[in-house]
């Protein structure tokens, strides 16, 4: 019996130091280095700081050796770190348009301004273990590229709108604040702003299922990968003592356009519409997935009819989270015996009575 | 563990370096302060606040400790139960926490507590007026089980249109013969908002009606805050015809005797066999102390040395 | 937003301390209405805010809360937005929080945040300062938080506040809250407090 003991505090000190030896593993094999985690596990790194919402290479390393590679108990230790963190303010939005890209690929048409770049992308590798990576000690080089790439590549979606194909990005006026919903709860119906930071935090997973559903029927709106990029943009903050941008540093991204058809109406003439996915790091299938999942839940701003799961705001926003969802499934394993207890007294007065009616009706 | 003081309170130990007072920053704490000042004034209102993530997962109590985070200061005196367990791994577990972030008393005797964080019941001991009760609560939406929609329950709310939640109740009675609710059983606030008491058990209800004590209800994941001001009416959801009634059993506390407490069932051996004893630790002990002895006083304590 | 001129009065020392003790106090009020607290905060507001009102918008407000000062209390004004970064309410039915130094030209109790029927929690909480409050007096209130009845003694409030106060507790649960003031004493009304004259 784990409840009527005394001692349940050595019980748990107990079982953290088990878990730290179990953690290490034998110690004949050497320890991790965060920075070997930094720089060869760096799309678990990526996606911890996505999950995790914020933006440190090093600690989201040091999560992930500190949670054995448990990736959401990994975003759930960056999470509560985070959240200790004062707050200066919120930057100016990133310019994309400025990303120093690494890879960048449009699906919707052969060539484009600027060029198909392919970057580091397992898209066209084939799928069998490469068994020299078994053994310690290789240095792969890729070759240098002779022409360098663009300064500003510009985006797909930009060279459609001067055709009024797609429907034009329209910036808030002035400066509007934008919602934070790590500082306040969510009212539905959310906003976009509000929803975007909820996908971009999102479990991969979650959004993955989604994205794909939309596909094969639930919510579908026929995307287009317009665009996606992934690189490196610079973000500035303007201190309120100085009154002009600074330079803060950079931050990698993976953007993504999808471009989905639209009907148009009465008042509307035809127009693709768009499904946005930014994600720190680079991760493409949650950038994608974020965009499809994106552009579903514009349905009821769309005039669509909201019948499945990626259109339901509330059934999308309030269980795309990775922490929220682990704990709370994970927290039935805590001591539930009084709330049982109730139920067996329930029942078993349930069934006496059933019983005795039977009985009755026997005779 | 505290039993050594006269008072059965553990000394405060220092507060742990680089962490605020009650680890929550001041911000945080003003804006769950004022909910719960709200929260007060509207008995029984859900009110949504902007909860923080915690160094605990959510499902282990966030609401509840970030409410505890906010009221508790120096002078408070805090108990943790769990299952009406002090010893829970839980409670052990939160307990610690604020010893370390708030360098806080802490005691497993209810009547030498100022606060009291719960998980799932009501202390035996009845509360007084200098105590404040702390619920950790997984689902504050009493209606959820009716209707998934936020926006649709918080229009019911605005409405006290509660004709489903009776229908719901009236439905059970129909098909069982009584509401088949036993936990989390829905309450009136008040004469005005239906609330979820937390999942306590059914038997543990009337103990909200005209508390003296303040109670204080936090859900972190869920991100909503309420409460039940002192002496405030609180009823059981029910009929005339099929009155709310609480759980009983034909079995006394194996350990104190007791007749008048919610009751665990704890399996002994493989055959089965089975004792009942005292959910609240705390109720039990200070029975057996003033000398109350129950069937097999000793039912527990083979299990208990060949445990942990 | 006007400019601020730094005051020279101090806000709470210890604030984590300070705040704690002043917002369980504010609870207690609030979970017992009618029940008269007196702070020991040591704290000097300037004129006209009382040691009780300044403790307890030092201690609710912040940058995210709008304060609305009526215009006897606009002379304090600069020290609670500096020591809160609370941003000034251009208007009474936008203010979180309000401030009212002369209670005998208390605007109509309607005129402020009410809240809705589905967010009745966004209503402004008003900080009202009074000459005196006593535990004994002529007024009698009931409602949570009260066993049975509790008397409750207000001087310098104006004559129409328990007319407005009986329609403010019928729009349950839209409705304002309200903090007494006087010295270092403050008393809590939340809208569900029934208040016989």
């Amino acid at each position: 019996m784990y409840v009527a003991v005394k001692g349940g505090e050595r019980a748990i000190e107990n079982a953290h130091r088990m878990l730290a030896e179990t953690r290490r593993g034998d110690p004949a094999t050497p320890e991790l280095a965060t920075t070997q985690l930094v720089e060869q596990l760096t799309l678990a790194v990526d996606r911890v700081m996505g999950e995790g919402s914020l933006y440190d290479r090093d600690l989201a390393a040091l999560a992930i050796k500190q949670s054995r590679g448990d990736l959401i108990e990994a975003a759930f230790l960056l999470r509560a770190y985070r959240t200790t963190l004062a707050r200066f303010g919120a930057a100016e939005p990133v310019d994309t348009n400025a990303m120093r890209v690494v890879r960048r690929i449009s699906s919707t048409f052969k060539d484009v301004p600027g060029g198909q770049v392919l970057g580091p992308t397992f898209d066209y590798t084939h799928r069998l273990l490469d068994f020299s990576l078994a053994a310690a000690g290789t240095r792969p080089e890729a070759p240098v590229s002779t022409t360098p790439l663009a300064g500003k590549l510009p985006r797909i979606g930009e060279l459609l709108e001067r055709e009024g194909l797609i429907e034009p990005v329209v910036p808030d006026a002035g400066d509007a604040p934008v919602g934070d919903l790590t500082r306040e709860s969510i009212d539905f119906p959310a906003d976009r702003d509000v929803r975007l930071q909820n996908l971009a935090r999102g479990d991969e997973g979650f959004l993955l299922a989604l994205g794909y559903s939309t596909q094969r029927g639930y919510g579908r709106n026929h995307p287009f990968c317009g665009e996606l990029r992934v690189g490196r943009v610079a973000l500035e903050y303007v201190p309120e003592e100085l009154g002009f941008a600074i330079e803060l540093g950079d931050v990698d991204l993976t953007e993504c356009q999808m471009i989905n058809q639209f009907k148009g109406s009465a008042e509307q003439p035809p127009q693709f519409t768009r499904g946005y996915g930014l994600v720190f790091g680079h991760a493409e299938r949650k950038a994608m997935a974020m965009a499809l999942v994106d552009r579903a839940l514009r349905a009821q701003e769309l005039g669509e009819t909201v019948v499945a799961p990626a259109q339901d705001q509330e059934f999308v926003l309030y269980h795309s989270d990775s922490v929220q969802a682990t704990g709370f499934v994970e927290h039935l394993k805590l001591p539930h015996y009084v709330d049982f207890q109730s139920e067996l007294v329930l029942v078993r007065g349930m069934r006496v009575e059933c019983g005795q009616v039977q009985a009755e009706a026997a005779e | 563990m505290n039993a050594s003081s006269p008072l059965q309170v553990a000394p405060a130990a220092g507060t742990t370096e680089g962490y605020n007072f009650g680890y929550l920053d001041e911000q945080t704490k003003r804006m769950i302060r004022r909910a719960l000042l709200k929260a007060v004034a509207i008995p029984g209102y859900q009110v949504p606040f902007g909860s923080r993530e915690m160094p605990l997962p959510y499902g282990w109590g966030t609401g509840g400790i970030q409410v505890t985070a906010s009221v508790i200061g120096p002078a408070d005196v805090l108990k943790v139960i769990d299952q009406g367990a002090d010893d829970t791994t839980n409670a052990v577990s939160i307990r610690k926490f604020f010893n370390r972030v708030a360098g806080v008393r802490t005691t497993e005797k209810t009547s030498a507590a100022t606060i009291i964080q719960t998980r799932h019941r009501v202390p035996e001991t009845p509360l007084a007026e200098n105590q404040i009760l702390v619920y950790q609560v997984p689902i504050p939406e009493p209606l959820r089980w009716l209707e998934a929609r936020e926006a649709e329950t918080r229009r019911m709310h605005a409405l006290a249109e509660y004709g489903a939640m009776r229908v719901n109740l009236y439905e059970e009675v129909a098909r069982y013969g009584r509401i088949a609710k036993g936990y989390d059983y829905p309450v009136e606030v008040n004469g005005r908002y239906i609330m979820s008491p937390s999942p306590i058990p059914k038997f543990d209800n009337p103990k909200l009606d005209n508390n003296p004590a303040l109670q204080l209800f936090g859900a972190g994941r869920e991100r909503r805050i309420y409460a039940i001001p002192p002496y405030t009416k609180v009823k059981s959801l029910d009929f005339e015809d099929y009155p709310f009634t609480v759980e009983r059993w034909a079995q006394a506390c194996a350990l104190c005797g007791a007749t008048d407490s919610f009751l665990d069932e704890v399996i002994v051996d493989d055959q089965g066999a089975r004792v009942f004893v005292c959910s609240d630790t705390d109720y039990c002990e200070d029975r057996r102390k003033q000398g109350f002895r129950g069937a097999a006083p000793d039912a527990l304590a083979a299990t208990a040395s060949g445990a942990s | 937003m006007t400019a601020l001129t730094i005051p020279t009065a101090a806000g709470l020392a210890e604030p984590a301390l300070a705040s704690q003790r002043v917002f369980r106090q504010a609870l207690e009020a609030m979970a017992r209405p009618g029940t008269v607290v007196g702070t020991e905060i040591v704290l000097a507001p300037p004129a006209p805010l009382s040691r009780a009102a300044g403790a307890l918008i030092l201690t609710l407000a912040d940058f995210e809360t709008l304060v609305w000062f009526d215009r006897a209390a606009q002379s304090a004004a600069d020290y609670v937005r500096f020591h809160t970064g609370a941003p000034l309410a251009a208007q009474t039915a936008d203010a979180a929080f309000a401030i009212v130094a002369d209670s005998t030209n208390l605007p109509p109790l309607t005129a402020f945040a009410l809240g809705t029927d589905e967010y009745p929690d966004r209503s402004t909480s008003l900080i009202v300062e009074v000459e005196s409050i006593a535990g004994t007096g002529p007024l009698m209130l009931s409602g949570p938080g009260i066993l049975g009845r509790r008397p409750l003694g207000v001087h310098g409030l104006a004559p129409d506040f328990w007319h407005q106060w009986r329609t403010n507790h019928r729009a349950f649960p839209r409705g304002v809250d309200v903090f007494l003031t006087a010295g270092a004493r403050f008393v809590a009304l939340p809208r569900t407090t029934t208040v016989e004259t």
